[in-house]
């Protein structure tokens, strides 16, 4: 298993619950990846580390956990892989499973936002290490806020950066972080822009309610086109009010950017050392789109997680048990793995 | 001095910091499910006055929330109570309370 985030874990407790000998590799020194920066959870609020404690469950003592482990290269001889690492050690495999998820897309990229140039204009990221640490939530010089602004689709569906699509996780988590934000302060305004809502999500749309009804959060259907500082560092926003038809203008004490996924750099290491093909977005291409979601185009190494595309983290365990049972059929030889499907464009 | 015909246009823009917003405060107090308008159209669509006059209630409740206030009062006036569009709002917005609301607040 390559990488021990969401779907690594949960991909080798269920074979080492089938008992087969499961190594997991993972170049942090801790399991949990992306989860462990992240407090609270759409759309329940529950705590991530809740999360991380139960996949722990099927880890611990049942999986061969091997951290702090950066892989160099990845060699085929005869059916076994052998895996060589950073630390000089060797793991052969029969199979190996991609799990090395994804990074978050970097806001300076999208220059006119003013990320990493204005102090007052942050990343969702950043908002939720807030949050995680317990810190108050401050403008740079250290007040509350009045006005917040979330920026929807930053790194997302636009072609001006590369990734046309869509981060799938960004329009609830800007929700979620806006109720915690009036949770915390029932006196800060909040505008969130977006292009479209996309609530798809079984609660998510109860949770968009909600954050209208309950706290009062405004929504505004616009891009934001640019920001720029004010004088007293607050950000000016300018974007057109697309259901008024007019342009509009205003200040944000903090801007927050909602930032989204593109194929981690581990991702893109890996599938060079195995000869993994990539997607047109860049991340791993899975044998179909419909049915083969776990399989790679290298018999014998399969995918789980946000390798191959944005996901949830109810998404990523439920593809982490489907690539499980994926991986042993394949080891027992089982006729269903030799399934196939006409190839589409 | 000959008037040449320059003159300075009036701004379309519309200014958050500077808009008065006290109204829509009023109303949402007075009707809190205006919170509740996700700007689908459904009411204007199934508006016996929108299908004959410029009426629109979706346009009204986004004039209102970013405090643009013109000809928001006489539009109110235009509503007939009927309520049909009560009847099909998704989000439950409680329609003829809340243009009682607007004709309460807005001058």
């Amino acid at each position: 298993m390559i990488g021990g985030g969401i779907a690594g874990m949960e991909s080798s407790a269920h074979l080492a619950a089938m008992d087969y000998e499961v190594t997991l590799l993972e170049k942090d020194s801790r399991l949990g990846g992306k989860l462990l920066k992240w407090e609270r959870l759409f759309p329940t609020m529950r705590l991530g580390s809740e999360v991380l404690a139960f996949l722990n469950q099927g880890v611990e003592k049942h999986v061969a956990v091997h951290c702090n482990t950066e892989i160099t290269e990845i060699h085929r001889k005869a059916a076994a892989f052998h895996i060589h690492t950073a630390t000089g050690r060797t793991y052969e495999a029969d199979a190996v499973l991609v799990t090395t998820g994804y990074d978050l897309f970097d806001a300076r990229k999208k220059e006119e936002y003013g990320y990493g140039i204005y102090e007052n204009v942050i990343t969702s990221a950043e908002l939720e290490a807030m949050f995680a640490e317990g810190k108050p939530l401050h403008t740079a010089d250290g007040r509350i806020p009045k006005r917040m602004g979330f920026i929807h689709c930053v790194g997302s569906r636009d072609e001006k950066v590369g990734n046309v699509y869509c981060s799938k996780v960004c329009c609830v988590t800007a929700v979620k972080q806006a109720i915690e934000v009036k949770e915390k302060h029932p006196e800060t305004d909040i505008y969130c822009f977006y292009m479209d809502l996309r609530m798809y999500g079984m609660h998510f749309e109860a949770m968009y309610k909600q954050a209208q009804e309950k706290y009062g959060i405004n929504f505004i259907r616009g891009r934001l086109s640019e920001a720029c500082e004010n004088i007293d560092h607050s950000v000016l926003l300018k974007a057109e009010d697309t259901l008024s038809g007019r342009p509009l203008k205003m200040s944000v004490d903090l801007l927050v950017l909602m930032v989204g996924f593109i194929p981690s750099e581990g991702t893109k290491a890996v599938g060079k050392m195995l000869g993994l093909e990539f997607g047109v977005n860049r991340f791993f291409k899975t044998c179909d789109q419909h049915t083969l979601t776990n399989v790679s185009n290298v018999p014998g190494v399969f995918f789980a997680g946000a390798c191959t595309a944005p996901k949830t983290i109810t998404n990523s365990i439920t593809d982490a048990r489907a690539a499980a049972a994926t991986i042993a059929t394949y080891l027992e030889g089982k006729a269903i793995s030799a399934r196939t499907i006409e190839n589409q464009k | 001095m000959p008037d040449f015909g320059f003159k300075l246009q009036k701004d379309r823009q519309i200014d958050f910091d500077a808009n008065d917003r006290s109204a829509t405060r009023a109303i949402i107090e007075t009707e809190p499910t205006f919170r509740l308008c996700i700007a689908c159209g459904t009411c204007t669509a199934c508006c016996s006055a929108g299908n004959f006059t410029d009426f629109s209630l979706r346009r009204m409740i986004t004039g209102l929330k970013r405090g643009n206030y013109e000809g928001v009062r006489a539009m109110a006036d235009q509503c007939m109570l009927c309520g049909k569009c009560q009847m099909l709002c998704p989000r439950g917005v409680s329609t003829r309370k809340l243009v009682l609301a607007i004709r309460k607040h807005i001058r």
